[in-house]
């Protein structure tokens, strides 16, 4: 089979199962406990490393835009700078970006084991569909938790930006925030969270299809876990890029 | 026959038959004392044929297992052993020829179609399959559980079910906690709750200790003789085999199970032995003519070199 015919295969069995885990999460037995139990990982668990990467990315942002706008005599503008940077494209992107290292990786370990353990086999031989139990959860749960991780991103990212540009640049706080909130508005924030829970699917339906697709042992567990963050952050960048000109296009926000 | 012999045998394990009497009258009895139902194979593959890419992996395969009996399907490495069993449980689907389970042709059966029949199979994999994430209480309630069972009664099988496989002890354990041996008695205790009338082991003594692989047997005898279980037993191990064909469990007069030696009291007709190489069978039949078979490979399989 050659690479083009692979390619499409992949994307034919990716969307299937996309389409697969939708349909499943309208039929009972709804896995209410599981869904909770992985937004608590997902959630939780990635609380720490996001605040931290949306935190010095706002800090960063000021750091180096500063200088310019200075020399534009447009330094009171550096809050707006750090706010719509954020909340359109940096946010949304590194929170995905950090979600498919760690949960994309994740995900796509413990599937990819359980398929060579042969514990995907049993589950479906104790007549469990995987994909209810084990993919449709998974996906809420990233779809839920995303777009929440990267308010949160967001949020903390402006105030590494404040807390640099009023520390370092002695911009007055009332002028940051000021700026900061003029440069935003509603469709910004509903954009980040279109763009957030899309990269939540793409995570999501990447990292479970490579975990279900896993062969070889624990090499191909290896092999499934380092494909499934490489094609969901390139994806997520791909994506980004689309979903940032037809958000333009719909919502305006140019 | 007449009823009065019928009757006599009542007590007797399903399958068993009094010593001194010939294979052929032994089948006839097999047939004759139980109803119509069980004339229904428990599992019937009809010319079978299944490839991965280029590869035939079994080649227009037909055999039966009759309820109550155990087939032991025997055969080196990549033979399609393993193969036999995911096509019943409906994993794999095949290229051609029918599968039916309790006369239901399944070949076609969508995944949601097939979950109800996997209701009526028990699985035993190879090195348990044990969720890792769940204890083994709950590893054994795991049918239970997805059923919505109350509580109390899930605590009852699950409890029941580890005493028959001598584990009562290891209930709050972790499968990482467990032994090789033990993970596929929790296995075997998953694979029945829920009484499945047919039980599909696959290589479950495979890189066990002799007298550890010795229980996992007696377990499949037990099945076999005290619960009349229909049983496909995948193995390549001759000791296996002359465990499972020439060992009967019974009820002694203290209510106690007790295994005894084929002929001192009865003989098994109940135990057939399938051979598969390449995909293709070649032999089937019971363990005598196994022994008494003159193909070379046979011959070398049976001495182990």
């Amino acid at each position: 089979m050659n690479f083009a015919l692979r390619a499409l295969l992949e994307v034919q069995e990716t969307a299937l199962l996309a389409a697969r885990a939708a349909r499943r999460l309208f039929r009972r037995p709804a896995y209410i406990g599981e869904m909770i139990q992985q937004m608590d990982v997902i959630g939780v668990g990635s609380l720490t490393i996001i605040l931290l990467t949306g935190f010095f990315t706002g800090g960063v942002l000021a750091l180096q835009s500063y200088p310019t706008l200075k020399y534009y005599g447009a330094q009171d503008q550096i809050g707006q700078l750090v706010s719509t940077s954020l909340v359109r494209e940096l946010g949304p992107v590194l929170a995905g970006l950090m979600i498919a290292g760690r949960v994309g990786s994740a995900i796509a370990a413990e599937l990819g084991s359980m398929v060579v353990s042969q514990q995907i086999d049993a589950m479906r031989a104790l007549g469990t569909d995987p994909v209810r139990k084990l993919v449709a959860p998974r996906l809420v749960a990233l779809a839920t938790m995303l777009p929440l991780l990267t308010l949160m991103a967001d949020a903390v990212g402006i105030g590494g930006g404040w807390i640099v540009s009023t520390q370092l640049y002695n911009i007055s706080s009332s002028a940051f925030s000021a700026s900061a909130w003029q440069g935003l508005d509603t469709n910004d924030i509903i954009g980040g969270f279109i763009k957030s829970m899309a990269f939540a699917l793409i995570i999501g339906v990447l990292s479970c299809r490579q975990g279900l697709s896993t062969e070889g042992g624990t090499v191909g567990v290896g092999r499934s876990t380092t494909t499934a963050v490489v094609a969901s952050s390139i994806v997520v960048i791909i994506a980004d890029f689309f979903i940032t000109k037809a958000l333009q296009v719909i919502l305006g926000t140019t | 026959m007449s009823s009065a012999d019928v009757e006599e045998r009542e007590g007797e394990p399903q399958g068993l038959v009094h010593g001194g009497v010939s294979e052929a009258a032994a089948e006839s009895t097999f047939h004759e004392v139980d109803d119509r139902e069980r004339i229904t194979p428990a599992i019937e593959f009809r010319d079978v044929t299944l490839s991965f890419d280029d590869r035939v992996v079994l080649d227009r395969m037909s055999f039966k297992v009759r309820k109550g009996e155990t087939k032991i399907i025997l055969g080196g490495s990549g033979g399609g052993k393993s193969t036999t069993i995911k096509l019943i449980l409906g994993l794999l689907k095949p290229d051609e020829g029918r599968i039916l389970v309790d006369g239901e042709d399944i070949t076609d059966y969508t995944e949601a179609e097939m979950m109800s029949v996997r209701k009526k199979i028990g699985m035993v994999f190879q090195e348990g399959a044990l969720f890792d994430s769940l204890s083994v209480y709950d590893n054994v309630a795991y049918r239970l559980h997805e059923q919505g069972v109350p509580e109390e009664e899930v605590e009852q099988e699950v409890r029941r079910m580890l005493r028959f496989v001598d584990l009562e002890d290891a209930v709050d354990k972790m499968p990482i906690e467990l032994s090789g041996g033990m993970r596929r008695r929790v296995g075997i205790a998953r694979a029945l709750v829920g009484g499945p009338k047919i039980v599909l082991f696959d290589e479950p003594t495979a890189g066990l200790d002799p007298p550890t692989a010795r229980t996992i047997c007696e377990l499949a005898i037990k099945l076999r003789d005290l619960e009349d279980v229909s049983s496909i037993f995948v193995t390549h191990e001759m000791n296996n085999v002359k465990y499972l064909t020439s060992e009967y469990a019974v009820v002694n007069d203290d209510g106690e199970i007790v295994f005894e030696d084929e002929g001192q009291r009865l003989c098994l007709i109940n135990t057939k032995v399938l051979m598969l190489r390449g995909g293709k069978i070649i032999f089937e039949g019971t363990d005598e003519s196994l022994h008494k078979c003159e193909d070379q490979y046979i011959q070398r399989f049976i001495r182990g070199h």
